[in-house]
């Protein structure tokens, strides 16, 4: 009978007519790590010390921050910025779509000339860009529509057609197109080979394979690189200051220029633009749960379930209560095993 | 007359200055089921694909139930190349399965078989989602409907694929070695459906190393080597009594 692992008082105890021994489930306690705690402790301070100093210092001036947060003509100047970076990101990624088609055709007119739009616009500084589109109608006073070399039906002044708004959009946009397009692209020739070739074997129309087949998987690589370039755009807006369009960065520009409380107002620009980037980083969020279907197992929870569980794990490791009840199979593992080191069970 | 009769006459393809399809000539019956064995690089797939116009020949023609694949004889006798809806088009009425399935990941089982009768063939709605259905249940599947490909196992994978397939009707089905990618104990249920669907009538054409498979399955076995047929017939006489040397040893380390 081969019993090693069981003591000498435990192999006396099996004998043919005893019951049979019940090993209990160990105890487990949880790993120590006290080189974690000390750098939690001095992260700690630091924290502590910033916190106290944005507090104490009277010259970051809140009062005037909270006052001028919701400021009509900053408000005006956030609808501007929002308005811009929505119509941008909107040609940007619209023409940077078709431009990544046009790289990816069989022609090689389209290709090129979708390569050489990239090479131009990639290069070119966006402040030369917006100052050039805003100085249109010294090149060209005068837009027709009309048969191209052929005769005109309508004309506009130019100045008339792109005003400041035009030129900016003009400048943020074709520019974003570029970085767009290769955006595009590489989500596109990041499918697999074996989608293309699927989707062409079961003779779907050529549209449809790249708006139901490809463009739905490459969305998975294309979302995280596009959400990065709108929260540059966002940002980016803050160079039409240039133009005197009355964005967030101009109008808190043209407010401290009156009042002086320079850092007081650059903070409430920059609040601003920390919601507006809060708000893009939420919708990635949701994005990118949305295109992972298919792609993951299962699905990553959204926030409110995350905090909602990480509540309840917490609570019963605490406490002893059971764990709620529609946690995900596998989430907290060994939760019910492990022991969190409280006075009562220290002195087990 | 059943559909499904597949010709290939004269068919040269090279890569470089490698032939790969070395002058092929074949002929499928409708109804047949083809086995195509021989050693790896042997332009067994090359061939396959060659017949859905998945990859263009250089000299010679393909055609099913008499339409060329990928042309069409102009009234000077001259070949016109095909626009590529019109080949879409002709890819509807031949089936394809591949090695490594390529099911649409991101949409589910049921979706993935309705999704080629919806959108190329443009047919109803309710008839083709019953038809979906009717098919899942064939190959065994109705309860993975709702399924995501990544949530089946390999050989359930590959019986979707077979029934997304089917699901344009396609009088020829074409399958480019469709059990290699599984584990050894799921090959036996894609080879069952395979096995049901020869009994149907379809068209099939079969690349594999299932030697089994294709004794009892096979119509009609080619062996292929160098991109060139080197033997073809009947399972019993192609197998059991091959008369190339290159067939006897290719069987002998196979068998």
């Amino acid at each position: 009978m081969s019993t090693a692992f069981l003591s000498k008082d435990d192999t006396a105890l099996v004998t043919p007519d005893a019951p049979p021994v019940v090993h209990d489930e160990p105890r487990v306690y949880a790993a120590r790590h006290p080189a974690r705690w000390v750098a939690t402790a001095i992260v700690a301070v630091l924290v502590a010390m910033i916190i106290s100093s944005l507090l104490t210092n009277t010259k970051w001036e809140w009062g005037i921050v909270w006052q001028y947060l919701t400021w009509p003509s900053v408000l005006s100047g956030l609808w501007g910025t929002i308005r811009l970076t929505a119509t941008a990101a909107l040609i940007g990624f619209g023409l940077g779509t078709v431009l990544a088609l046009m790289r990816l055709s069989r022609s090689p007119l389209l290709r090129s000339v979708a390569w050489t739009y990239t090479w131009i616009f990639r290069s070119v500084p966006l402040i030369l860009q917006l100052l050039l589109w805003y100085n249109l109608a010294y090149l060209y006073p005068q837009l027709s529509l009309g048969v191209p070399f052929g005769p005109s039906f309508a004309s506009f002044d130019t100045l008339s057609v792109i005003g400041k708004f035009g030129a900016a959009v003009l400048g943020l946009g074709l520019s974003q197109a570029a970085y767009a397009s290769e955006i595009v692209r590489a989500g596109i020739i990041g499918v697999d080979q074996g989608q293309h070739e699927a989707a062409a074997a079961l003779g779907l129309p050529r549209s449809r394979q790249q708006r139901r087949i490809i463009l739905p998987q490459a969305m998975r690589t294309i979302v995280p690189t596009a959400v990065n370039e709108i929260i540059g755009l966002v940002k980016g807006t803050s160079v039409v200051y240039v133009l005197a369009y009355g964005e967030l960065f101009y109008i808190v520009g043209v407010i401290y220029g009156r009042n002086l409380r320079v850092v007081p107002l650059l903070i409430v620009a920059g609040v601003w633009y920390l919601v507006l980037t809060t708000v893009l980083t939420v919708v990635q969020y949701y994005l990118e749960r949305h295109y992972a279907k298919g792609a993951l197992r299962q699905l990553p929870p959204t926030p409110i379930q995350k905090a909602r569980w990480g509540a309840g794990v917490t609570w019963s490791r605490l406490t002893g209560r059971p764990l709620p009840k529609d946690l995900p199979p596998g989430y907290a593992r060994g939760a019910r095993n492990v022991l969190v080191r409280t006075s009562r069970t220290a002195a087990l | 007359m059943a559909a499904g009769l597949v010709e290939v006459r004269g068919v040269h393809k090279a890569y470089g200055t490698l032939e790969v399809l070395d002058g092929i000539d074949l002929t499928i019956q409708p109804g047949e089921v083809t086995v195509i064995l021989g050693p790896s690089g042997s332009g067994k797939s090359t061939l396959l694909r060659a017949i859905n116009h998945l990859e263009k020949v250089d000299r010679g023609l393909i055609s099913v139930d008499g339409d060329l694949i990928g042309y069409r004889r102009r009234t000077d006798g001259a070949l016109q190349e095909l626009k590529e809806k019109d080949v879409l088009a002709q890819r509807t009425r031949i089936g394809f399965v591949f090695q490594n399935f390529n099911l649409f990941p991101h949409l589910t089982a049921f979706e993935n078989v309705v999704e080629a009768p919806l959108s190329a063939q443009g047919r109803p709605r309710a008839e083709v989602e019953a038809e979906g259905r009717a098919l899942l249940e064939r190959v065994g599947l109705s309860d993975k409907a709702d399924a995501y490909p990544r949530q089946l196992s390999g050989g359930q994978q590959q019986r979707v694929a077979i029934a997304r397939a089917l699901a344009v009707k396609p009088s020829v089905v074409l399958f480019d070695e469709p059990t290699s990618a599984l584990d050894p104990e799921l090959v036996g249920e894609v080879l069952d459906v395979i096995r049901d669907l020869a009994a149907t009538g379809t068209t099939l054409v079969v690349v594999t190393h299932e030697i089994g498979f294709a004794r009892e399955v096979a119509t009609n076995v080619v062996f292929m080597d160098g991109g060139r047929i080197v033997e073809q017939g009947p399972p019993a006489q192609v197998l059991d009594a091959p008369q190339h040397a290159r067939t006897k040893a290719f069987l002998d380390k196979v068998l």
